[in-house]
């Protein structure tokens, strides 16, 4: 621990950390400090001019947000000369700020009216001609009314420090000074929309969001983000049963503030018009929408049929859908139809991964580890692209603590720019360019290494024994593709002990059902049993759901409850936000057809299934109150030997703007000019 | 985008007068030189300047944005600048710059409809022992009466 | 008189800065060469840096751009040990309303500007120096290239200078219209090739400057005086002063006076005398009302407080500064309204806008003032003036938002009259319906 200093705030002994900010000392002591430039985590700007706080034997008002505590300080936070100057600076602010607080979207979450409530300036002085530009649209995602603007400069460092993008930079000067878009009249950048969240006022501006409603009329709903694996939470923002925006403005959750373009405002697929509201059955080319009732009972017909004559069943199972659904799928299959053809699309050689450090301790790195290790090593994968939170917590490492990266990848990515080192490897010959950084990464104190699909089989084996030879400590992240990628396979959505594989499964021509929930291996693949009854649970009619006799409208993950476990194994909590009406969730639909076939598969609710799991896969006993308080916790690893499972390991390849087959119903991302982002394109200069 | 023998030379001098690496420091002299050349800074020449000093385009527009030497569109063949501040002020420098609108039809910032001149009230320019001062292009002028200003514009139409 | 020079020097002066500006080709390097040029650098070679920097420290030279910093402390501070590359940095960036003195060293005598430099870099044991010259003064940037051209040509820069073993880089790099970047930190964004906004300190110039490297940076005229204090020795240059006010500094006068020009005085001279005798005293035998004492950022003078020593303490103890030597003299019919609004239009246009007081104050400022220029004021815009400078004042992230508020405060508060009377006529042309 670094030296203790006493100082005072406001007639208050405290003690701190020396050299620590007086504004984040304050803070940690309850005495909130207004400002608009400061931002914890990104740099000092000194620029707003609102943290003015007295010191007792300085002449001039000090700058709370530059001005290191030490020995013997006397503060005052909140005396008349500051709280004048407070005022006075905010009258200056007002004197071109619009003052159509009613009309503006940000009206009741706006900093700028929230420090005008609390310091004055309540009569406006300042009888002059205001200057008007007009509001401009830099992108579909991004609208921008200078105006507004107080410069602030947090949009321009969230985009530079913390994306990694500076999309973002300052034209004119002086009081024309304006934030502007990095191709003049539009922005070319990731679409994040973090500079409209970080924007403390109504400045900035979300395409999907603004004027639609009013902040005090949404529900705030914390849940987990649908699309990627990296599990950030997203704040949904709910009127009526319907999402309205998304956002993590209260830094909860593994990923604080960060949200990518999807996490933000790729919910838009909830409300999608080809949303399916009945289930449909084919009629010859065409298909009917038919009753619940008569959908359950047609497939439990069909189902108990085919069990009773031992036909031969196919299920494919989601990387989208909760832990609970997953179990109680594989419980369905084994145990209720008792199949072992069980699979889902695996996107990470985790059979491998997980034999491969079998015995090793503290070998599995959270999100958090690559934000504190001192090393990054990224292996055979376009991080920014594809897993966009992982790669912001090894940004933020650089920033906040100078940690190493080194890369090794096909072609340029993001990472290249802060990297130690970057080498450039051919998929699957990522060895040779790793030997040449050992001399590098064996003097490091620790190293997370990240890898894609491209390291696996005995790849991934040697990848592995590359780590164990450097002789220091050494974590692994298995990257996969989505949301529950990680949680299907923990719940056995996998073909043991001789079960048929997916690619195996479409490959067979004496397949009697196949049952496909929440996935589509007919994207790219074709159905050799032709003869085959396919039941489908989808949000959408999608080419598989196409081939299907049977569709059942299935909810997203958006609306309904359970659990999912993200890329490094940490379990969190969906709770559901929007309700969509015809769908049901996978569980009930799946429980129902339990019940019609007269199964005792247990209680098919989320709570239930999820006790079970906790009882019964390993590395899932984890804490119910930590689970339930919104938290991430790190599942234990499975710690003995894993038999080998047949099929392909393939990642889809998606980007920011793309999400495997929900990205044809995301609006925004097919409305940004970047989409379809091309990975590696070395789109940052 | 290639430019006078002339000017390469110039750059090739600057980018080199910076240390190892930090070319970016060369991005003001080389708007403002090219500027000279090329008659205003077009999307095209921040780009050139982008790349030359190694730097995202985004970094060369804010600079462009911010120094008031730095201009998007054409001015004049011949830009007239008349200081009115402190020192001109008192000697006669805003009847002076309201005399050019006069004479020129046009006002601050603006051109002559044939492109030939422009005006521009500019800032303190370093001649206030001289003043009024005015600046045509590069060129000072000290000591300015309203006279002097019509000969000099007068003979700038002339040796068009 | 030689007609290169832009004003008749006066037989009051005290010619060390400027004495070679009369010279037939004095910026030539062999008119340098033959009255004094370079003894000093080849002194200086002899000397250790410590002594180099207890001479400049024993003339009490302070920063001639505007501060007054004391320069041999200034020179102290710079980490001349650090592995880093040290930098030299000048500051030509001369923008201050009511200064033109910086334009005539380097037309004039830029070699006794290169040898200030290459003394400064021997004291710091820095390799390199940058000349930031503002964009206007083109042409003296192409002398100074020539100067410079001709120092390298004649091995007084570059390797081994004058066979010492020394070896000295110096630059010219151009500015493009921003008076800001006369702010130091500011000056060494602009040179990164950034935008001109000042950087937060600590870490200082001398620790951190030019690239993160410790960097020294002195104006024009400072570095100028160099040469001649190694010389003749840091107690001759202040003797030329008052104690703690050493040697001698040119002025540049302007406004309402009979004889225009730059005239070096020795500090502490007095500044009735400066306006009457060297400047002749005021067209048409009209009364003074009011002096710039160096500056538009100084606070202004009232006539009857003109009666100073011209040093910086003494104009610090009647509340103004000595500025960057460029003083503007007002004659009693200078109406204040107009004259006050000119500077304040300057600083709002001059603002970077980087911190709120200074980007939105100025122009509230400016637009308050330009309304009571045109016939709009009103009775409570007089003490309003007064109170938004104020909120400005000592609230800014740098020294622009002060350099605007001072002199405002004191026109408003010494010239108040001036405000009253333009309300006395506003009300009585509209009495009569006239609009003035």
């Amino acid at each position: 621990m670094s030296e203790l200093v006493k100082l005072t705030i406001n007639g208050r002994a405290i003690e701190a950390e020396k050299g620590t900010l007086l504004i984040e000392v304050a803070r940690q002591n309850g005495v909130e400090v207004p400002a608009f430039c400061y931002h914890e985590g990104l740099s000092l700007q000194a620029a707003c001019r609102m943290c003015l706080v007295e010191v007792e034997k300085t002449p001039k008002l000090q700058v709370g947000c530059t001005l290191p505590v030490a020995e013997g300080m006397v503060v005052h936070t909140e005396s008349d000369t500051v709280v004048k100057a407070r005022k006075g600076t905010l009258e200056f602010l007002l004197t071109n700020h619009p003052l159509d607080c009613p009309v503006c979207d940000k009206g009741g979450e706006c900093e700028l009216q929230d420090m005008v409530f609390r310091y004055g300036a309540g009569e406006s002085r300042f009888v002059e001609r205001k200057v008007h530009t007009p509001e401009k649209q830099w992108s579909p995602v991004v609208f921008f009314d200078a105006p507004r603007c107080i410069l602030c400069y947090r949009c321009v460092r969230v985009c530079n420090e913390g994306m990694g993008v500076g999309a973002l930079g300052i034209g004119n000067r002086g009081v024309i000074a304006e934030i502007v878009p990095n191709k003049h009249d539009h922005l070319e950048c990731d679409e994040c929309g973090a500079c409209i969240d970080i924007c403390p006022v109504g400045a900035l501006t979300s395409g999907s969001y603004r004027y639609k409603t009013r902040p005090w009329e949404m529900e705030h709903v914390g849940t987990v983000c649908t699309h990627c694996a990296d599990g950030c939470k997203t704040t949904l923002g709910v009127r009526d049963g319907e999402i309205m925006r998304g956002n993590n403005r209260d830094r909860s959750g593994i990923n604080g503030e960060f949200l990518c373009i999807k996490g933000r405002y790729a919910f838009d697929f909830v409300n999608h018009a080809e949303r399916l509201q009945s289930p449909m059955l084919r009629t010859g080319e065409t298909f009917e929408p038919i009753s619940w009732s008569l959908a359950f009972e047609m497939i439990a017909g069909k189902f108990s049929a085919v069990k009773a004559r031992g036909g031969s069943f196919g299920v494919i199972g989601s990387n989208h859908t909760t832990n609970e659904e997953n179990y109680f799928l594989q419980k369905f299959a084994r145990q209720g139809l008792g199949t072992k053809n069980i699979d889902h699309h695996r996107t990470g050689d985790l059979t491998t991964f997980f034999d491969a450090l079998s015995g090793k301790q503290n070998v599995l790195a959270t999100a958090g580890d690559l934000y504190t290790a001192k090393a990054v090593l990224v292996v055979g994968t376009d991080l920014s692209q594809q897993h966009p939170l992982l790669a912001n917590q090894i940004r933020s490492n650089v920033r906040h603590h100078a940690a190493h990266v080194y890369t090794v990848t096909e072609g340029p990515v993001r990472e290249d720019n802060q990297a130690t080192s970057s080498v450039r490897a051919q998929k699957g010959c990522e060895m040779v360019g790793l030997e040449t950084l050992r001399d590098k990464l064996k003097v490091e104190a620790n190293l997370v290494i990240v890898f894609g699909d491209s390291v696996q089989g005995e790849g991934l084996r040697k990848l592995v024994a590359f780590g164990d030879s450097l002789g220091i400590p050494v974590k692994y992240i298995c990257l996969v593709d989505y949301s529950n990628s990680r949680g299907a396979f923990d719940m056995g959505l996998v073909p043991r002990d001789g079960g048929l594989s997916r690619e195996q499964m479409l490959a067979t021509e004496s397949l009697d059902v196949l049952w496909v929930v929440g996935a589509n291996p007919l994207k790219s693949g074709s159905l050799k049993s032709t003869n085959a009854f396919v039941v489908v649970q989808d949000m959408f009619m999608t080419e598989t759901a196409l081939h299907a006799d049977l569709v059942l409208p299935a909810a997203s993950a958006y609306e309904k409850t359970g659990t999912v476990t993200n890329v490094c194994g940490e379990v969190q909590k969906l709770k559901q936000a929007a309700k969509v009406m015809g769908a049901k969730t996978d569980l009930e639909i799946m429980g129902s057809i339990a019940k019609e076939m007269g199964l005792n598969l247990g209680i098919w609710l989320p709570g239930k299934v999820q006790q079970e799991i906790r009882s019964t896969v390993r590395g899932y006993s984890v804490p119910l109150p930590i689970l339930d308080g919104g938290n991430a916790i790190p599942t234990q690893p499975l710690n003995g030997r894993v038999a080998a499972i047949p099929g392909a390991i393939a990642s889809s390849g998606d980007t920011l703007f793309t999400s495997g087959s929900l990205t044809k119903y995301s609006k925004v991302l097919n409305s940004v000019m970047e989409a379809p982002g091309a990975l590696y394109k070395g789109q940052d200069r | 985008m290639t430019f006078s023998p002339q000017l390469e030379a110039r750059f090739a001098k600057i980018l080199q007068s910076y240390p190892e690496g930090k070319k970016r420091s060369a991005v003001v002299p080389l708007l403002i030189y090219a500027q000279d050349e090329t008659g205003a800074v077009t999307q095209e020449l921040v780009e050139e300047v982008a790349k030359r000093c190694e730097v995202p385009a985004l970094q060369v527009d804010e600079v462009v944005g911010y120094y008031s030497m730095l201009h998007r569109k054409p001015q004049g063949k011949y830009h007239v600048q008349v200081c009115t501040n402190i020192s001109c002020l008192l000697v006669g420098g805003m009847e002076l710059y309201e005399h050019a609108c006069k004479k020129l039809g046009i006002g601050h910032k603006q051109t002559t409809a044939d492109g030939l001149i422009s005006l521009e009230e500019v800032e303190c320019m370093g001649a206030c022992s001289w003043a009024p001062a005015v600046e045509i292009n590069y060129d000072f002028h000290h000591n300015v009466t309203a006279d002097k200003l019509d000969q000099l514009i007068d003979g700038l139409r002339k040796a068009q | 008189m030689p007609k290169h020079l832009f004003n008749e020097p006066s037989p009051l002066e005290t010619k060390v800065l400027s004495r070679r500006f009369g010279l037939e080709n004095s910026e030539s390097l062999d008119t340098y060469l033959a009255n004094d040029g370079f003894k000093a650098f080849l002194k200086a070679r002899e000397m250790s840096p410590e002594q180099i920097i207890e001479e400049v420290k024993t003339s009490a030279l302070r920063g001639r751009g505007g501060a007054g910093f004391p320069t041999g402390l200034k020179w102290s501070f710079v980490p001349r040990t650090s592995p880093k590359p040290k930098y030299i940095v000048v500051n030509a960036d001369e923008s201050e309303p009511g200064t033109c003195k910086d334009r005539l060293l380097i037309e004039y005598d830029p070699h006794q500007l290169i040898e200030g430099i290459l003394i400064a870099g021997l004291a710091m044991d820095s390799h390199k120096g940058y000349i930031y010259i503002r964009g206007e003064y083109r042409y003296l940037i192409e002398k100074m290239n020539v100067a410079l051209d001709e120092a390298y040509a004649r091995g007084y820069l570059g390797k081994n200078i004058a066979g010492t073993g020394f070896d000295f880089d110096l630059y010219t790099h151009s500015g493009a219209g921003a008076y800001e970047c006369g702010e130091e930190t500011a000056l060494l964004d602009s040179l990164e090739g950034k935008r001109g906004i000042p950087r937060m300190k600590p870490p200082f110039p001398a620790v951190a400057g030019a690239w993160a490297s410790p960097t020294l940076l002195n104006n024009v005229e400072t570095f100028s005086a160099i040469p001649t204090i190694i010389l003749n020795g840091g107690q001759k240059f202040l003797e030329l002063g008052i104690p703690k006010n050493g040697g001698t500094r040119l002025l540049c006068l302007s406004g309402h006076i009979n004889k225009p020009g730059v005239y070096e005085v020795p500090l502490g001279y007095p500044m009735l005398k400066a306006i009457y005798d060297i400047g002749g005293g005021i067209p048409g035998g009209k009364k003074l009302k009011a002096v710039v004492p160096g500056g538009s950022s100084c606070p202004i003078l009232r006539a009857d407080e003109c009666d100073v020593s011209m040093d910086y303490d003494s104009i610090a103890k009647i509340g103004s500064m000595m500025g960057s030597g460029g003083m503007v003299i007002l004659d009693e019919t200078t109406d204040m309204v107009k004259f006050a609004l000119r500077i304040m239009r300057f600083y709002a246009h001059e603002s970077c806008g980087w911190c709120i007081p200074c980007r939105e104050g100025t122009t509230w400022l400016k637009k308050i003032l330009q309304r009571f220029d045109d016939g709009g004021g009103r009775t409570e815009d007089i003490d309003m003036l007064g109170e938004l400078s104020k909120n400005m004042l000592g609230r800014t992230f740098c020294a622009l938002g002060d350099a605007a508020a001072m002199p405002t405060i004191s026109i408003v508060e010494k010239f108040r009259a001036d405000f009253e009377k333009r309300l006395a006529m506003q009300q009585a042309s509209e009495l009569v319906g006239i609009h003035v």
